[in-house]
């Protein structure tokens, strides 16, 4: 979602995202002309007229679960936003039992919140796991 | 699903889906709308809002709510023709 018209967002589209995703952008380009729901969000910069880039992960139950806020000149990193999905669903699907440390990714460790966890985090979890491979 | 719009010179607004409110309240103090502006929080329900889109060939209207039973990516950037 940006400030621009959907004419642009079909433009960029068709004259540029398409030559780089085939079959070009598969989700909705959202048009927020004046910023209204970027204000919503807190991530409008009225100064600059732009939405800045934020994102933020919403549950199937209309909850927000996280969210991330960049200046411009800096990209996001669209692999850790995926991960961050998966460990929400893993953690909605075990519904409280198990959380997943830093580091966490698909295949790596939980660990299960439980008063014996309590000072033991050391035993099942290491620094090395907060780093990928 | 969102609904494709024609589009002109006037087609839909962005901004937000309000929920009803009255301006008056039962003991009949003045208005629920005050001056304070919604501060996002992880754990809070993400403001509804709708907003014209472009989706693979159409022009079409977009509700938040709409991805209720869904997990949404809600992804803001300055401008077209930048990076992302």
């Amino acid at each position: 979602m940006s400030v621009d018209s959907v004419f642009v967002h079909k433009m960029w589209n068709d004259h540029e995202l398409s030559k780089m995703v085939d079959g070009g952008v598969p989700f909705p380009m959202l048009s927020d002309g004046g910023g209204k729901i970027g204000t919503m969000y807190g991530i409008y910069d009225g100064a600059g007229g732009v939405n800045t880039r934020g994102r933020f992960l919403i549950d199937p139950d209309g909850i927000i679960q996280g969210f991330e806020v960049l200046s411009p000149p800096v990209g996001r990193n669209v692999s850790e936003s995926l991960r961050q999905i998966q460990a929400f669903q893993l953690v909605r699907e075990k519904q409280g039992t198990e959380a997943t440390p830093s580091g966490w990714k698909p295949g790596k460790k939980t660990l299960k919140p439980s008063p014996d966890l309590v000072g033991n985090v050391w035993k099942e979890w290491n620094t090395k796991m907060a780093f990928d491979d | 699903m969102p609904e494709a719009f024609k589009p002109g010179c006037s087609r839909p607004q962005s901004g937000p889906v309000e929920e009803e409110k009255s301006e008056i309240n039962m003991a009949g103090e003045t208005s629920v709308k005050e001056g304070k502006k919604p501060m996002i929080k992880v754990g809070q329900k993400a403001p509804d809002f709708s907003a014209p889109a472009y989706c693979k060939g159409e022009f079409v209207e977009v509700k938040l709510s709409e991805y209720l039973g869904k997990w949404v990516v809600l992804c803001f950037y300055p401008g077209d023709f930048t990076f992302v």
